[in-house]
């Protein structure tokens, strides 16, 4: 196994270039694994650890410009109040020491449907900037995940940044384990409410082939939203609506059996997320007059 | 081949030496590796390393039950950097099977593999890669075997015996040779004291399978010798029981394979039987270099035994005023497909079964069968966990039916002293059941709704999920649940369960200087603490010297059966006590005409000085000692003889001493998501006498600890088609982490046993016991389910299996 040391972003992307099949690192906390168990043994570990410019964010106007190796621990202290849903699913990410190395563009190059990451991203709505030697894209998310552990990336493309819609209305996320920390997911929901847009985005984690957004799930309420003229009366969301919103969840979910839960059982956790969720950020939108206040309110 | 000399390995312990002014037994002296192994310098077996060593490496067979057409080694051996590679028929011995009670176990298969990862060849390789690589280019043509895996499909007509023409001392009583060992135990009259009961309950209980899951993955080096020996250096619980499983298969005798315990990481009974010592020994002696095993955490799930899964039938009956009227049970073990120790832990099961409870009328009949599951043995509770987790569920619902306080219902029918067990053994010695459970019910409970924060907002950390934030106290319900249980103390049923050691006594520098040795493997219980404590009492010395463990002292048992601050901390006081009359002969001697109470008072080491009872000093030890040689004894301790249990009925007095722990676990369920949080898990334990109380309220929290992972999370799956394991990683089977621990307030009783060195009462493995079943009870309060099955999962309270 050949170990690649870029010194800059152009040199990484030389190198990916000229050695297609090499494998990025940055952390490490997926890859090593499963170097470690044999899973994988590639011809190249392409370590992208002395490029500064992966290790930075930049809060703009609309939008968060988050470096692929931001640790997740970086996104809790530093940028809560932009992106509370993801702040809200770094704080699940296995324990202190791996979040203080791992980061989105892992979760995101890894594409696994357990990344923690993914729901939130899905909900608040993100672009991933991917660059090859050939130039940079920007990847809607809603297109990124194309399959198992399969992303959007061409074979000479790294992950630069993500650019997350800086959050306009309240966020959550919750992850299901069977422990109470430091557990992989056995599924996980994600909402955003985007007052600007009188719209909602979700994600749901580890209950589909791919991350997925729970679409019927939105429409409905964007329409019972719209409808009851809820954004503008700032009313009490009434449970049948909260149910409907929960079973439709539910319905977007497409499981399987393991080893960690039941089909059945991701069915019906990812339903009870999503209601609870709307709860929250609907009481939270309510408190604060206009969804004024960002923080998650865990 | 160049012959070198060989020096010891770097990272195998040294002396230790801890110098106290007070320190005696019963003062929370610290650990002399505590401050090592928090900061990380303490070495482990897996840091041991020698110049010029290999890396020894373990094929393991991918399929359950198989007949072995063919192996090919040719690639693995072609491969540069290869030394060595050895299956079945390299081994050098006539001997080729081990085994703790029956040596039913193949070093390397024998053309038939019996389990998922049973051991098949061994690779030797200049570096751990290019071994693992060896390894994997191993062709080994597999032809499947139907797979044994419960009770119905081992004890079916024309099952596959896992085990062909047996002739272990437990072949001629099984009535099915898939069965390893069978215990009955029948006292008085369960059909007439059956119509006394004016309620019965049954309850069909199932038990998972756990793991020790220590945290140093199995490790050792081995050393080859020019006496054509060698020297090993391992993690173990037993060296002596080791090298006597070694030495035959080597073709060696016993005193050229020379033992040292290395750092260990962690044990709880998955070290009781041999793992990598025989492979990493077998390559050292064929490639004359010294080779090291270290197991990865994938292989150290298949590397060594698990606890028993169990199936367990009770019908308990009760009169309406609340006393039990008789018991009946039936518990079937799942062995696996190597005996290890299940025919010791039928023993257990079978005559604890009853729990801490009086019952005169039982029928009880404990099994455990061979199938082609993994193999399970000891584990920290050995055959009393999976009993108590069911003896408990059937008091609740007893209570239940009567309409009586769960606690209250188990206080009327709790032993104590003079009670008589299932197997006629009386108990005779303090046994204050009553009192630990009316002692954790007195405790306040935490506050309701106690993740409220006074700001704003739920602190989710106290809440089931914790930090994956998904109850904001939306369908959280409270419950609480009690449970006590009894667990054996030290080996049982007429096994001689000797314990040795060694104390030195001389002047250093003026001043008199203990050295303890011992073969005790210290696992981490604290053993090294207490050893000097009881040193620093017996021999009135500030300053112990514990040596390295090694066989070049005898044996001082297991460490495991909560035994060993009984039995070797038992063993160094009688040493201890015999070297002191050896000061005080050599001072009678010398002295003993200047002071008449030389001769007439009794007389103690303290402070460094010969005193009477009375407090007077009659000389400094250094001064006894003068000019004389160091004063060197070793000695043998035994407790109490035991006997089997009767192969029929069950009666006898087969064990040493019990010890009784109770526990209320307060727990908060969402009921929604199926998930839990324990909030508190208060516990009451007797331990006679405390030698150590910073150690005792350790092993007490430790246990209990490890009670909750099997209630809630720790299961080995093994799929039942294939009898494979399908979670060997920290990532599918999870242990608690520090979020999923309750607060554990403990209630520690000190009521002194007669027949133990100074009163105490074995108890690292009590705690182990009832802290499962009380959580169960709690969750079972909090979800008005019945919950047969341990541990639960989210799908079990959820309706979503």
């Amino acid at each position: 196994m050949d170990f690649l040391r870029p010194a800059s972003w152009e040199e990484a992307l030389a190198a990916k270039a000229e050695f297609p099949t090499a494998v990025p690192i940055a952390g490490g906390t997926d890859v090593m694994v499963e170097i470690n168990f044999d899973h994988r043994r590639p011809e190249y570990l392409l370590d992208l650890n002395r490029i500064a410019l992966l290790r930075e964010w930049e809060v703009a106007e609309d939008v968060v410009r988050l470096g692929a190796s931001v640790t997740y621990t970086q996104i809790m202290e530093n940028l809560r109040t932009e992106l509370p849903g993801l702040a809200l699913a770094s704080h699940t990410v296995a324990s202190p020491q791996i979040r203080n190395r791992g980061g989105v563009g892992g979760n995101l190059g890894c594409a696994s449907p357990a990344g923690d990451s993914h729901p939130a991203l899905l909900a608040a709505g993100a672009e991933v900037e991917v660059e090859s030697v050939r130039g940079s894209r920007l990847i809607p998310i809603d297109e990124f995940y194309t399959g198992v552990k399969r992303n959007a990336l061409a074979a000479d493309e790294l992950i630069k940044t993500v650019r997350i819609k800086k959050a306009d209305g309240p966020q959550q996320y919750s992850k299901v384990g069977s422990r109470n920390a430091m557990v992989i997911a056995v599924c996980a929901f994600g909402l955003a409410l985007h007052p600007e847009t009188r719209s909602v985005r979700t994600g749901i984690g580890s209950a589909a082939p791919t991350p997925i957004r729970a679409k019927t799930a939105e429409e409905f309420l964007n329409a019972a939203l719209d409808e009851g003229g809820f954004w503008e009366s700032g009313k009490v969301i009434t449970p049948s609506i909260a149910k409907q919103f929960g079973d439709l969840a539910s319905g977007a979910a497409n499981p399987i059996d393991d080893v960690r839960g039941t089909a059945k059982y991701r069915r019906h956790a990812v339903g009870i997320m999503a209601r609870r969720q709307l709860v929250w950020t609907w009481e939270q939108y309510r408190g604060s007059g206009n969804g004024r206040s960002l923080e998650g309110a865990a | 081949m160049a012959q070198h000399t060989r020096t010891v390995p770097a990272g195998t312990p040294t002396n230790v030496t801890q110098k106290h002014n007070r320190g005696g037994i019963g003062e929370s002296t610290l650990r002399p590796d505590g401050i090592l192994k928090v900061t990380g310098e303490f070495a482990y077996s897996s840091d041991m390393w020698h110049e010029d060593m290999l890396w020894g490496q373990t094929l393991r067979s991918t399929v359950a039950h198989a007949e072995i057409a063919s192996i090919d080694i040719s690639e693995a051996l072609a491969m540069p950097g290869v030394y060595s590679v050895l299956t079945y028929d390299d081994l050098p011995a006539e001997m080729k099977n081990y085994g703790l009670e029956i040596r039913d176990t193949p070093v390397l298969a024998n053309g038939r593999v019996r389990h998922h990862g049973e051991p098949v060849a061994l690779v030797a390789a200049d570096h751990p890669e290019t071994a693992r690589r060896a390894a994997a280019k191993i062709r080994i043509d597999y032809r499947e075997l139907p797979v044994v895996t419960d009770e119905a499909s081992a004890l079916a007509e024309g099952a596959p015996l896992i085990h062909e023409g047996r002739d272990d001392h437990h072949a001629g009583h099984v009535p099915h040779p898939n069965i390893v060992h069978r215990q009955p135990i029948v006292r008085g009259n369960v059909e007439e004291a059956r119509t006394r009961a004016d309620v019965i309950v049954e309850g069909e209980y199932t038990f998972g399978m756990q793991d020790q899951a220590f945290l140093g993955p199995e490790s050792g080096l081995a050393v080859p010798a020019e006496d054509g020996g060698v020297d090993l250096y391992v993690a173990t619980q037993w060296l002596h029981s080791d090298l006597r499983q070694i030495a035959p298969v080597l073709g060696l005798p016993e005193e050229k394979v020379r033992m040292t315990l290395s750092g260990v990481g962690g044990a709880f009974g998955g070290r009781e039987d041999i793992s990598m010592q025989i492979h990493a020994c077998l390559l050292a002696l064929a490639t004359n270099k010294p080779v090291k095993i270290v197991y990865n955490r994938f292989e150290s799930f298949f590397g060594h035994v698990h606890r028993h899964p169990a199936k367990l039938h009770y019908e308990h009956g009760a009169t309406k005023d609340g006393k039990l009227t008789h018991m009946k049970c039936r518990i079937v073990l799942d062995g696996g497909a190597y005996a290890s120790a299940s025919p010791a832990v039928v023993g257990n099961a079978s005559s604890l079964s009853v729990g801490p409870y009086v019952l005169d009328d039982v029928d009880i009949e404990a099994i455990a069968l061979y199938t082609n599951n993994p193999p399970c043995g000891a584990m920290r509770g050995f055959g009393a966990v999976q009993a108590c987790f069911a003896y408990e569920a059937q008091m609740d619902k007893l209570a239940a039916k009567l309409g009586m306080d769960p606690v209250e219902f188990r206080r009327l029918n709790a032993m104590e002293m003079g009670t008589i067990m299932p197997t006629g053994q009386v108990v005779d010695s303090p046994a204050p059941v009553a009192e630990l459970l009316r002692r954790v019910k007195a405790r306040p409970l935490p506050p309701e709704r106690q993740w409220e924060t006074a700001g704003e907002g739920a602190d989710v950390r106290a809440l089931p999920g914790g930090l994956s934030n998904t109850t904001h106290g939306e369908g959280v319900v409270r419950g609480v649940g009690y449970a006590v249980g009894i667990k054996n103390v030290g080996f049982s049923e007429g096994f001689d369960d000797y314990s040795t050691a060694r104390v030195r006594l001389e002047v250093i520098n003026g001043e008199p200087v203990a050295m303890v040795h011992t073969a005790m493997a210290e696992v981490g219980q604290g053993g090294v603490t207490v050893h000097a404590q009881i040193a620093r009492t017996e021999l009135g010395v500030t300053q112990v010297t514990i040596h390295p463990a090694d066989t070049r002292v005898g044996s001082a048992g297991s460490t495991s059966a909560s035994r060993q601050t009984y039995m070797t901390g038992g063993a160094v006081k009688n040493t201890c006590e015999a070297v002191r009359e050896a000061v005080l002969e050599i001072g009678r001697r010398k002295n003993g005409s200047y002071h008449p109470a030389w001769a007439t008072a009794a007389l103690l080491l303290e402070g460094g000085k010969v005193v009477t009872d009375g407090g007077e000093v009659l000389a400094d030890i250094a001064e006894v000692l003068e000019g004389e040689d160091a004063i060197d004894l070793e000695l043998e301790f035994r407790h109490r003889p035991t006997v089997p249990f009767d192969l029929k009925t069950g009666q006898g007095n087969g064990h040493v001493q019990y010890s009784f722990a109770a526990h209320r676990a307060v727990v908060e369920v969402d009921t929604e998501l199926g998930l839990v949080k324990v909030v508190e898990l208060a516990t009451a334990q007797d331990v006679g006498k405390a030698l150590n109380m910073l150690s005792v309220v350790g092993q007490i929290q430790g246990g209990t600890i490890q009670g909750l992972g099997v209630a809630i999370m720790e299961e080995i799956i093994v799929d039942p088609k294939t009898a494979k394991v399908r979670n060997p990683s920290f990532t599918d089977y999870l242990i608690p982490t520090i979020l999923d621990t309750p607060t554990i307030p403990v209630d520690v009783l000190e009521l002194a046993d007669p027949n133990a060195p100074y009163g105490l009462r074995g108890m690292g493995e009590a705690p182990t016991l009832s802290s499962t079943p009380a959580v169960l009870a709690a969750i079972r309060q909090a979800t008005g389910l019945e919950l047969n099955k341990t541990p639960i999962r989210p799908e079990a309270l959820t309706g979503t299996l």
